[in-house]
C-alpha cells in the first residue's frame, strides 16, 4: 500500500495505453514516455504492462505502508527517500514507513515511478491508465489526491534485486532544444509553399498549454492556400470537412500556433492536420517543458520506420543488460 | 454516382490516412463506411483501428506486423469493389434523441462567451437562424427536427456524433464555429459547426454553436443504462437520429428516468438504398419518421 501525502502537480497511474478504441473517439492514453516507463517496470521484474505513476514537472510525496522495490526513471526530478537522495535508472529497496519525495525538475517534464507489483487499480478496456478528460481509468479516473490510497498488484513476473540499474549510456539527455522528427502528409496541400518551408525552418516555442492532450506551440504564423471552403468544412481557411487525426499530428488552427496531438488527444475534428510526429518522437515532446524551443524535422516513411526499429532495439538491449546479469 | 479519386497518405509510421473527398456529401461518407467496413470484415492482424469519418477515413496499424502499402493497395480494392453504392441496401438504426432548445444550461454557457462569438448582441440560435435566412427562430428548429440526420462519424472524445442531416444540399444548413473555441461547454449540449450537428458528451471544450441541451446521455462511462450495456457510447456511424423538440416538462421527466437507471432510448431499424436519400430525400424522411413513431 502507497500513502498519498502531497500529490504533485499531476501525477496519474498510466501502463502502456487502451488500444483498439480510438474508433469510437477513446484516445490510447497510456505513458508519455514508453522507453522510460518500460525500464522502469523491468528494473522492479514486473510485467512490461504493469501501472506506473507517471509525474509531470512537480513530484508526488509518497509513503510506503510495505517493503518493496521501486525505480524512478525518466525527466530528472531528483528522488528522494526520507530526505536523502536515491539513484534514479535503478532498482532501490524501500521499507514500511518511508516517505518518497522529490526535488525541482532538472531537465525533461515526466518521471515514472515503478513499483514491484505494479499499482492496482481495476483494468478498464484492457488498460490501466489514467484519461482524465472522461475519468476513464486509474484512479477514479483522475489525478491522485493527497489521501489516496494505492494498492500494489502481483505484476512482479521475475525477481528483482536492490542495485540493479540501467547503464548510463542508455539514460537519455534532455535539452531545451529538441528536433523533432515528422512526416509530412495529411492535409499539408492546404498550406502555402512557403509556409510549408516556415513551419521546418521556425524554432518553436512550447507554450503553457501543452499536457497529455496535446502540446501547442508558437513561432510564426502559417498561411493556407485561399480558396472558396469546400461545402461542411466550416468558413475558417484552416477548416477542413472534420477528419480522423493521427496520434502526433500537428494542426494549425486559424494558421496560428501548431498543436500536436499525444496520448490523450482528441480523435478527430475540423483543423487540417500538416505533418505526424513520428512514433520514436512522441516521448520527445512528452518530456518538453513550457518555453523549451523545438524544431520540426522532415522524415521519409522509411526514416520513421528504422527509428521505430531503433527504439525497440534500445529497449531490447537494456532488457538484456538488466536481466541477464 | 461520380467517384473522386481517393487520395492515400501516411499519417507518421502507424497511421494511413485516405481523403475520399474535401467536401462533404451523403455518397462520399456512405463510401467511407462500405470502405471501412469491408475492411474490418477481413479481422487483418496488425490492424489496430479503423476509424471512418466524414468524407475520409483513418487506419491505425502495427508497422511491426504489417506494412502500410500492403494496406493501402487492398484499400484500393476495396474502393474499387464499392465504385457502385446506390443500389446497395443499407440497414441502420433509427432513434429519437430528444432536444431542449434554448435550454437555461446552454444559454448561461453561450453567454459566458459573447466575446468569442461572430455576433456578440445575438444568441447562438438567432446568429445561425439569420444567417441561414430563416424568418424566425422557430422556423430554424422546425427545418432541424422535421428531417432525419445521418451519424456519419464519431469521435473527438468518446462518443461524439457527427450528425449530417438528410435534406437536398440547397436545404442543408451551415454555420460557423466559435471565433474562438469556448473553454466550457455543459454536458449533453447540442451544437452545430460547419454542416455538422452534434451533442458533447461530456462538460469541455468546443467550437460549435449551441443551440439546446439533449436530456439523455451519449456517453456513460459505468455503462449504468441498459442501452450502453454493450459499449459505454451509444451512437455508431451510421445509426439515424430524429432530433425531436421538448419542453422543460418532459426534459424534467427523461432527467428522472435517467437517473433512476431505466431510460432507454425509442428505436426502430430500416432499410434503404442510398438512391432513396439522394434523390427522394423528402419521402426517405418520412419513411423514418413513420418507421419510428407507428
Amino acid at each position: 500500500m502507497i500513502k498519498v501525502r502531497k500529490p504533485g502537480l499531476q501525477t496519474t497511474i498510466q501502463d502502456r495505453g487502451r488500444i483498439g478504441y480510438y474508433h469510437i473517439g477513446l484516445p490510447p492514453s497510456g505513458a508519455m514516455d514508453p522507453f522510460a516507463y518500460t525500464v522502469g517496470n523491468l528494473l522492479v521484474g514486473n510485467d512490461e504492462n504493469a501501472a506506473s505513476l507517471e509525474i509531470t514537472y512537480m513530484g508526488p510525496e509518497l509513503e510506503f505502508g510495505e517493503d518493496t522495490l521501486i525505480s524512478v526513471t525518466g525527466a530528472e526530478i531528483p528522488p528522494k527517500i526520507n530526505g536523502e537522495p536515491i539513484p534514479t535508472w535503478e532498482a532501490v529497496a524501500v521499507k514500511a514507513g518511508d516517505v518518497l519525495s522529490f526535488g525541482i525538475v532538472k531537465g525533461g517534464a515526466r518521471a515514472y515511478l515503478a513499483v514491484a507489483g505494479g499499482i492496482d487499480v481495476p483494468m478498464k478496456l484492457g488498460s490501466r491508465s489514467t484519461y482524465t478528460l472522461c475519468g476513464i481509468g486509474g484512479y477514479e479516473g483522475r489525478p491522485l489526491k493527497a489521501g489516496d490510497v494505492l494498492k500494489i498488484g502481483g505484476q512482479q513476473v521475475r525477481r528483482a534485486e536492490p542495485g540493479i540499474r540501467v547503464p548510463q549510456e542508455y539514460w537519455p539527455s534532455f535539452s531545451t532544444f529538441s528536433e523533432i522528427r515528422v512526416m509530412m502528409g495529411l492535409c499539408s496541400y492546404r498550406l502555402t509553399e512557403e509556409s510549408k518551408r516556415t513551419f521546418l525552418e521556425t524554432e518553436w516555442t512550447v507554450t503553457p498549454e501543452a499536457n497529455r492532450v496535446g502540446y501547442r506551440f508558437k513561432g510564426t504564423r502559417l498561411h493556407f492556400v485561399p480558396r472558396e471552403q469546400p461545402f461542411g468544412a466550416g468558413s475558417n481557411p484552416s477548416n477542413v470537412v472534420d477528419l480522423g487525426y493521427p496520434i502526433g499530428s500537428i494542426q494549425v488552427p486559424d494558421g496560428v500556433e501548431p498543436i500536436a496531438l499525444l496520448n490523450d488527444a482528441v480523435t478527430g475534428g475540423g483543423y487540417a492536420t500538416i505533418a505526424t510526429v513520428i512514433s520514436a518522437d512522441l516521448a520527445k515532446v512528452g518530456q518538453m517543458k513550457t518555453n523549451e524551443k523545438a524544431r520540426f524535422v522532415p522524415v521519409t516513411r522509411e526514416e520513421s520506420l528504422a527509428a521505430r526499429r531503433e527504439e525497440q532495439k534500445r529497449i531490447a538491449e537494456v532488457k538484456e543488460r538488466i536481466i541477464t546479469r | 454516382m461520380d467517384k473522386q479519386e481517393a487520395r492515400y497518405d501516411y499519417g507518421g509510421d502507424e497511421f494511413i490516412f485516405v481523403e475520399l473527398d474535401q467536401e462533404m456529401s451523403l455518397e462520399v461518407n456512405f463510401r467511407a463506411m462500405a470502405i471501412t467496413e469491408k475492411l474490418r470484415e477481413k479481422n487483418w492482424t496488425g490492424i489496430l483501428d479503423i476509424c471512418p469519418a466524414n468524407a475520409s477515413y483513418m487506419i491505425r496499424f502495427d508497422p511491426d506486423i504489417v506494412d502500410a502499402d500492403e494496406i493501402i493497395s487492398e484499400l484500393k480494392k476495396i474502393d474499387a469493389s464499392v465504385s457502385d453504392l446506390s443500389e446497395v441496401e443499407l440497414e441502420s438504426r433509427i432513434v429519437d434523441v430528444p432536444i431542449l432548445y434554448e435550454d437555461p444550461w446552454t444559454h448561461e454557457a453561450l453567454m459566458r462567451f459573447r466575446d468569442r462569438h461572430q455576433d456578440p448582441n445575438s444568441t447562438d440560435l438567432e446568429y445561425a437562424a439569420r444567417i441561414n435566412g430563416f424568418q424566425s427562430k422557430e422556423d430554424f428548429i422546425h427545418a432541424q427536427t422535421q428531417s432525419p440526420f445521418w451519424v456519419s462519424m464519431i469521435g473527438f472524445v468518446p462518443g461524439l456524433p457527427w450528425c449530417f442531416q438528410m435534406v437536398p444540399r440547397e436545404e442543408q444548413i451551415e454555420v460557423p464555429k466559435y471565433v474562438r473555441p469556448r473553454t466550457y461547454t455543459p454536458e449533453r449540449a447540442f451544437g452545430w459547426g460547419g454542416a455538422f450537428a452534434c451533442i458533447y458528451p461530456v462538460q469541455g471544450a468546443g467550437g460549435y454553436q449551441l443551440f439546446g441541451i439533449a436530456p439523455a446521455p451519449i456517453f456513460d462511462k459505468d455503462q449504468r443504462l441498459p442501452d450502453f450495456k454493450e459499449s459505454m457510447v451509444f451512437p455508431r456511424p451510421g445509426d439515424i437520429f430524429r432530433f425531436r423538440r421538448i419542453d422543460m416538462d418532459e426534459y424534467n421527466a427523461i432527467r428522472r428516468q435517467v437517473e433512476e437507471g431505466t431510460f432507454t432510448y425509442h428505436t426502430s431499424r430500416i432499410s434503404f438504398t442510398p438512391d432513396e436519400v439522394i434523390h427522394r430525400p423528402r419521402a426517405f424522411s418520412e419513411k423514418v419518421l413513420g418507421r419510428l413513431y407507428r
